[in-house]
């Protein structure tokens, strides 16, 4: 019998994780990454070119980072590994197996695979607010690309707005580096905060993280105001200043040319939707994720997950998950089976499950505040289409679902296939029809996840 | 005009020279197309459906705001291409 295909899709913590102990059990798995260099987001690893110091890059976590870098080195020969490549297609192919459309350095392909493991990851999650659409307004993780994949700061004076751990850590990254940050503003209260913080304490280390920077912060004169209101960027072509709230309602104003600002994760879970995976509802972060099992296992017999990508756990669950999944993906296989390393996985990631509850606790997605979205506001960048436009669909066209409400609107058909609007524009429409969130259902993947230039690259 | 960017850490490789909407400008080795474009520039293209210009957003290939044309035809998402020498980036005068 010939080795069976299994294709890993994203190197990030998870995936590579998982692409290692799939060559240690001497297969040669696909690692399929649209990252030109292994490592994700969180361990993004600069171009070549733009290199730096990891302490510089990565601060507390440089020793993981390079762990996976070298990890990734390391792999390279023992897997066929191509980056710079997007699965923007995948269909079951007969009785069992998947055909993996890819866009790749050069051109399209269509790869026959076996099993899947999904480490696709998660991107900001975005709540509109008046001037969101600007040029100049990113999300934190873009202002934190910019400064470890490029050196560079969004802007000259930076706002940073948010609800998540993600808020103190940018704000701490920017102000090492040089840029000057003019306020950083966190739509969380401080009660939900100290509510969750005995239950943090569980993962004492990544709760001395988060008050160290943001300790740091505020030695720096660069608090980070709790429980603010009614964020609004300012300016007509650009960014010119940001207005808010603050939690005695007292008015605020502060110019800079740029800002960042999201309100924690979603997954990046298409991928797991074209395979045919179920999805359940996840109440705790309002979003809808690929089922998975304890060990990783996909409602689809030949998918495995882990990672963001199905469940908000950061990078330290992701590489565990990894591991986890493809030790599953094993035992499916009939290989043999190591149950002491097994258990101690499943140990490790149980622990971790509270500790994310209370981290959740902490910074809820702020779904209240879509209330205060007005009618003009653009909710879905891609096609312009508005909140006014979307309560109308719900209240005067019968819209009660996500995917009606797409096709009456275009929200969520334009090229981002609804990664950015999609969970706002759920929200907006539950509060208008006064159901559940989880009652308008979400907007269903479709190929090509993502646009395919029509010239391919030669 | 400055631009939006601004580059704390500086870079030692070769130059990129490369041109945008005609006008020659300098990118370093290692430099993402948004990076090159926003050191010079405040927006990368108007917005299609509407008053306004964008200027990217999420700098990790998935909400596809920072796509780019080049003179030669080619669109390209510029938060995930390297620069290269001789592009010829065609925003049609924004972000001056």
């Amino acid at each position: 019998m010939s080795e069976p295909v299994v294709a890993i899709v994203g190197a990030g913590p998870a995936g590579l994780r998982a692409a290692q102990v799939l060559a240690e059990a001497g297969l040669r798995p696909l690692l399929l990454d649209e990252g030109h260099r292994a490592g994700g987001q969180i361990y993004r690893r600069p171009p070549p070119g733009a290199e730096r110091p990891e302490a510089e890059l990565y601060g507390f976590e440089a020793g993981r980072a390079r762990t996976l870098h070298d990890l990734a080195d390391a792999l390279a020969p023992r897997i066929a590994y191509r980056p710079g490549t997007m699965v923007w297609g995948i269909a079951e192919r007969g009785p069992a197996g998947f055909d993996l459309d890819c866009l790749g350095p050069h051109g399209h392909d269509r790869l026959a695979v076996d099993r899947l493991v999904l480490a696709t990851g998660a991107m900001d999650r975005t709540l509109p607010f008046p001037g969101w659409t600007l040029p100049g307004v990113f999300t934190l993780g873009a202002a934190q690309i910019a400064l470890k994949a490029q050196g560079m700061a969004i802007g000259r004076r930076v706002a940073l707005v948010g609800a998540g751990p993600l808020l103190p850590l940018v704000a701490h990254q920017y102000a090492q580096a040089g840029a000057e940050i003019v306020a950083v503003l966190d739509v969380t209260p401080l009660g939900a905060k100290l509510k969750a913080a005995p239950r943090l304490a569980a993962s004492p280390a990544t709760l001395a993280k988060g008050i160290w920077y943001t300790m740091a912060g505020a030695l720096r004169g660069q608090p980070v105001r709790s429980g603010v209101r009614a964020v609004a960027v300012e300016g007509t072509a650009r960014v010119e200043a940001l207005a808010w709230e603050d939690s005695r309602g007292r008015r605020h104003r502060v110019p800079c040319d740029a800002v960042g600002a999201s309100f924690g994760l979603r997954s990046e879970a298409q991928g797991a939707d074209l395979a045919g995976c179920r999805f359940v509802f996840e109440p705790v972060t309002r979003q809808w994720q690929p089922a998975r099992s304890p060990e990783g296992r996909a409602s689809h017999p030949q998918v495995y997950l882990a990672g963001d990508g199905s469940g908000i756990g950061g990078a330290d669950v992701a590489e565990l998950q990894g591991e986890r999944t493809a030790l599953a993906l094993l035992a499916d296989l009939g290989r043999p089976r190591d149950a002491a390393r097994e258990a101690r996985l499943d140990r490790r990631l149980a622990r971790q499950t509270g500790f994310r509850a209370a981290l959740e606790a902490a910074y809820p997605y702020p779904h209240h505040l879509v209330d205060g979205i007005g009618d003009d506001e653009i909710v879905c960048r891609c096609e312009g289409i508005t909140a006014g436009v979307l309560r109308r669909a719900a209240t005067e066209r019968d819209a009660r679902e996500m995917n009606r409400l797409k096709a009456l609107t275009r929200a969520g058909m334009g090229r981002c296939q609804g990664r950015v609007c999609g969970h706002a524009a759920a929200e907006i429409l539950a509060r208008t029809l006064t159901v559940p969130v989880e009652a308008v259902g979400r907007l269903r993947g479709q190929a090509p996840i993502k646009p395919i230039p029509l010239r391919e690259p030669a | 005009m400055s631009g939006l960017f601004q580059r704390l850490a500086p870079r030692s490789g070769p130059a990129v020279p490369f041109t945008i909407d005609g006008v020659p400008a300098e990118a370093r080795a290692g430099d993402l197309l948004i990076g090159a474009i926003l050191l010079h520039r405040r927006a990368l293209r108007r917005f299609e459906f509407g008053p306004g210009e964008r200027a990217g957003y999420c700098l990790m290939g998935a909400c596809q705001d920072c796509w780019v044309t080049l003179a030669d035809g080619r669109r390209l998402r510029a938060c995930t291409t390297l620069v290269e020498p001789g592009m010829a980036v065609v925003t049609g005068g924004v972000g001056e």
